[in-house]
């Protein structure tokens, strides 16, 4: 329990540094990029808007700790200030409506990249020398060298383009309306194949190798030795012994890869023009949004220390050794 | 060699033993023709010191040597069968259900996150096909048989104390009845006292359950203690084998002299102790010659250093 | 461990420490720079090391001699748009009409030297905050380590977004931004490392004779760590390569200059893939993908050198079998890479 709560305390401090990040960047940073996003959209604003949008990048004259707090109250409560790139939505509703996508589309990678990867690793540590062992790790260093949104750009052009098989973008056809039809959900699962896949080809290669190098080490330990001395069979040893003891580090190393897996996705989506918070940053960074682009830093922020707290609860669950301590 | 435990049928012979450490350019032998056998109900004692090749031989006989090391010569028979030779099916059930073995430290051969009660009910329903729940039940007769709560079936090794995980070990080992018990420094890593709890478990479940014991320490007055005959190893070799008291009383080899006298007795009157070094310094051993009846080897160079120094 | 009792028998020569096979000729506890020359020695027999090396300098030539091979101003417009490979433009023109050839060899000098500039710079941030943490301990660990995973939790792309968008546009923005973002993942790795070295004795000795704190966090632990921090300065590098080439894609570079980044931001905005002109996005995202491999394979022969165990052991495995004359059911280590700490 304390383990959780200290954890718990330390995602709060890590989100409160990144509030303080965004209060201070428009504070200090020399030149005046808000001004030029003032003098770009002014005309079509209201003065209150205007006024809102001036408190939150300290072009009011309220000492800087007044300043402050009232920021930081309006961060908590969803307060982010009006789109510029999409006026006159407010940045929360923006994010919101979104954030789903992104979701989607980063889970699904995520989860097949994780779940294929150890997999993987687990079998090319059992079998060493084995074809899956000597192939198949080079080849997905190999892959995993290419940036995201090149690869996504490839796949884009081979198989949307040239061959056709997969729709080129968007999360679902024009035409259609959300629903829970079968026919909208397999939509969506078309278009999501190809941005997802090209996520999970960059991302598996790290996966399979930190679990086969994990299990290789676990494998040399006495208790494993012990296992295969009680005569125990070997999926036995491999799954329940090495492969239960190998996942601990790769369920660390999930919660610090999340922030890698998710500006993957951010990329990817703007490649594919997939309405997730990634491409929706792209529009900010185009058209100058400031108040989107802090938005979208500090709800991605947030969802990622959330899930590493949820992380860190499965860790609990896996390690008895935490919980006593 | 006239011990009653050297019975017609030995339960283990093994014969010319020799494992390598292969390496990309180099070998090196850590166990060169090592021959012994051990009676029904003998506990035989294997010592030497570290990195003699004791921990080697242990674990050649159950065939859990890892790569690079390789068994590149020998025999091991139990009860008349070719250890060697049996296929990964056979070698399977043949592991703990005949031989067991009772690792040097408990702290690190029970699965830090798997508890107690899994780790022993694994062995049943592995080599007896039962279901868990009578599993568990075997696994609490089990540590009753060692003095444990049975309670603690759901203690993670942590949450146990050094001698509880070390009996806990060994009621593992026993779980089967095995007919040769392989105990590699079982009680190192203990402080005496608990020390002396384990060696008075371990005696009273052998007399109680008839099993032959491979006894393996570096502790030379616990081991005439506790075993029969015994074998000395230098350099992954054996130099001296002879029944314990004999080879106390008259140690043949110099090394085994130099051994004893480095160890106080447990019983017996209070003497001044040697270091190994001090007493002799032995030098490389490029060529060894059989000499006498065959269970003692003397090294050709053996160089005695007057002052110990270096 | 008790299945491997150090050999005492050896076939050749003298005794010879179990990990001493890695580098012959190495003494057991060599003077720091000794150690460094030994991994450059084994560096250069290690096929991933020399195959890496070759790519590299391979691409750092090509950047050097890009004037010469590619005289005049490599984005200047034409109007021979959007031309497949040729022999007049062997790697095709632009929509712009701008040769993707000298496009793809002027970019490498910008890519190729943030790259180097964020390893250098974001490994050095390492190697202080890792090393103060390690050697002065309690509060100063405390604060170091708390700070630097704050900066390995926060989701790296949003951060470099926000950080670029408000300092003006450029190169050096690029490199400054990508070293906030960068350093934290070094740190961690060299404070683990170094605080390893902290508890040996021979640092304990230093700290009793009253050496200055200077001198044995930089003449004695890190000469220790040299390939720890080979390793990560190689990790930096090609954090650096592709995350400049991510945030210029993103527009949020200096758009004017010529990058491998850059290169594929015009590509996707000028419609490449949809129009087919797959020769202007291909070239530039392999040049990033053949450096990010080279270094790569150079870190994996890093990491074999310094890890035995994770070695491919060639010829080894011939020898075992032939030395045994039956199978045992432990099969052979075999010649694989080896994963480093998530590069990007």
């Amino acid at each position: 329990m304390r383990f959780i709560l200290r954890r718990l305390g330390f995602y709060l401090l890590a989100f409160w540094v990144s509030i303080t990040l965004n209060f201070l960047l428009p504070r200090v940073m020399p030149g005046d990029p808000v001004s030029r996003m003032f003098a770009r959209s002014q005309g079509q604003m209201t003065p209150e808007q205007v006024d809102q949008l001036r408190k939150l990048f300290g072009l009011d004259h309220r000492p800087l700790w007044q300043q402050y707090t009232s920021y930081v109250h309006d961060m908590l409560t969803g307060h982010m200030g009006i789109s510029i790139s999409r006026f006159p939505s407010p940045v929360s509703e923006v994010i919101a409506s979104q954030i789903g996508w992104t979701l989607l589309l980063g889970g699904t990678a995520l989860v097949i990249a994780v779940v294929v990867g150890n997999l993987l690793g687990i079998l090319a540590a059992w079998r060493r020398g084995g074809v899956l062992d000597s192939v198949l790790p080079p080849l997905l260093v190999f892959i995993g060298s290419f940036p995201y949104f090149w690869l996504a750009m490839g796949a884009l052009y081979l198989f949307g383009v040239v061959l056709g098989w997969f729709p080129t973008g968007h999360a679902f056809s024009v035409g259609l309306t959300p629903a829970w039809t079968s026919e909208f959900v397999s939509d969506v699962a078309t278009h999501l194949v190809l941005p997802a896949a090209t996520i999970v080809l960059v991302s598996i290669g790290g996966w399979m190798l930190g679990m086969r190098n994990t299990m290789i080490a676990t494998t040399s330990e006495d208790y494993i030795v012990m296992a295969e001395a009680k005569g125990l069979r070997p999926h036995r040893i491999m799954f329940r012994y090495a492969a239960r003891n190998a996942m601990l580090p790769a369920v660390t190393s999930l919660g610090m890869s999340l922030g890698f897996i998710v500006g993957g996705a951010m990329l990817t989506e703007v490649v594919f023009a997939y309405p997730g918070v990634g491409y929706q940053l792209l529009a900010a960074v185009q058209g100058l949004d400031y108040p989107l682009m802090q938005g979208i830093f500090l709800t991605i922020t947030a969802a990622v220390l959330l899930t590493n707290f949820l992380v860190d609860i499965v860790y609990v669950r896996l390690d008895p050794r935490v919980r006593v301590a | 060699m006239s011990t009653d435990h050297t019975a017609d049928v030995p339960v283990l012979e093994v014969e010319g033993l020799t494992v390598e450490y292969v390496g990309a350019h180099r070998s090196v032998v850590a166990v060169k023709d090592v021959s012994f056998r051990i009676g029904a109900g003998e506990v035989f004692g294997l010592a030497g010191e570290s990195g003699c090749g004791k921990s080697t031989v242990a674990n050649a006989l159950m065939r859990l040597l890892r790569d690079p090391a390789v068994i590149t010569a020998g025999t091991i028979r139990y009860r008349g069968r070719d250890v060697l030779a049996m296929r990964p099916e056979e070698l399977r059930a043949f592991r703990w259900k005949e031989v067991a073995m009772v690792f040097q430290s408990a702290m690190s051969s029970l699965n830090p996150v798997m508890t107690v009660g899994d780790q022993m009910a694994d062995i049943f329903t592995t080599h007896e096909g039962l279901r868990r729940g009578e599993a568990r039940r075997r696994a609490a007769e089990l540590l009753e048989l060692v003095k444990i709560d049975p309670s603690r079936l759901r203690a993670y090794p942590h949450q146990l104390s050094g001698g509880m995980r070390q009996r806990v070990v060994i009621a593992m080992a026993v779980a089967l009845r095995p007919g040769l018990l392989i105990m590699d420094e079982p009680t190192t890593a203990l402080d005496v006292v608990v020390q002396q709890e384990i060696m008075a478990q371990i005696g009273e479940l052998q007399r109680e359950l008839g099993f032959s014991i491979l006894f393996i320490t570096h502790d030379m007055s616990l081991m005439i203690e506790i075993s029969h005959r015994m074998a000395v190893m230098y350099g992954g070799r054996l130099v001296e084998t002879a029944p314990s008291r004999e080879l106390f009383a008259h140690p043949e080899h110099p090394y085994t002299h130099a051994l004893i006298n480095a160890f106080p007795p447990l019983t017996g009157p209070r003497r001044e102790l040697t270091a190994l070094a001090e007493e002799l310094r032995l030098g490389p051993i490029p060529d060894l010659e059989d000499r006498g009846s065959g269970h003692w080897v003397a090294p050709t160079v053996l160089a005695t250093t007057p002052g110990g120094g270096a | 461990m008790s299945a491997t009792d150090p050999a005492v028998e050896v076939r050749e020569s003298a005794v010879v420490a179990p990990g001493a096979a890695t580098t012959p000729g190495t003494p057991a506890q060599p003077p720091p720079r000794v150690r460094t020359r030994g991994l450059f020695r084994s560096l250069g027999r290690n096929r991933k090391a020399v195959v890496g090396l070759a790519i590299l300098v391979v691409f750092v030539a090509l950047a050097v001699l890009a004037p010469v091979v590619a005289p005049g101003k490599p984005s200047l417009i034409t109007d021979v748009a959007s031309l497949p490979p040729s022999s007049s433009h062997l790697l095709g023109t632009t929509a712009k009409g701008q040769d993707v050839l000298a496009l793809t060899l002027w970019g490498a000098r910008s890519s190729l030297l943030v790259g180097f500039l964020v390893g250098v710079a974001a490994s050095f941030l390492g190697v202080l905050v890792g090393l103060a943490s390690a050697y002065f301990g309690r509060a100063v660990d405390d604060l170091l380590s708390l700070l630097t995973n704050v900066f390995l939790l926060i989701p790296g792309l949003p951060l470099l977004v926000i950080l670029a968008a408000f300092l003006p546009p450029g190169t050096a923005t690029i490199v400054v931004v990508l070293v906030i973002t960068g350093w934290a993942g070094s740190a961690r790795v060299l404070r683990s490392q170094a605080l390893s070295i902290r508890g040996k004795d021979f640092v304990a000795a230093s700290v009793v004779t009253g050496e200055r704190s200077g001198f044995i966090m930089f003449r004695e632990i890190l000469p220790n760590m040299a390939s720890i921090v080979m390793t990560t300065f190689l990790g930096c590098v090609i954090f650096g390569i592709g995350s400049q080439a991510g945030l210029e894609f993103l527009g949020l570079g200096d758009v004017s200059t010529v990058s491998w980044g850059t290169n594929l931001y015009w590509a996707s905005n000028d419609g490449a893939l949809l129009t087919g002109d797959w020769w202007a996005f291909v070239p530039s995202g392999l040049c990033i993908a053949l450096v990010a491999f080279a270094l790569a394979l150079l870190n994996y022969a890093v990491d074999e050198i310094t890890n035995p165990r994770l070695r491919s052991p060639r010829g080894r495995r011939d020898r075992a079998a032939a030395a045994r004359g039956r199978t045992t059911d432990e099969s052979p280590t075999t010649p694989t890479v080896v994963a480093v700490e998530g590069a990007r």
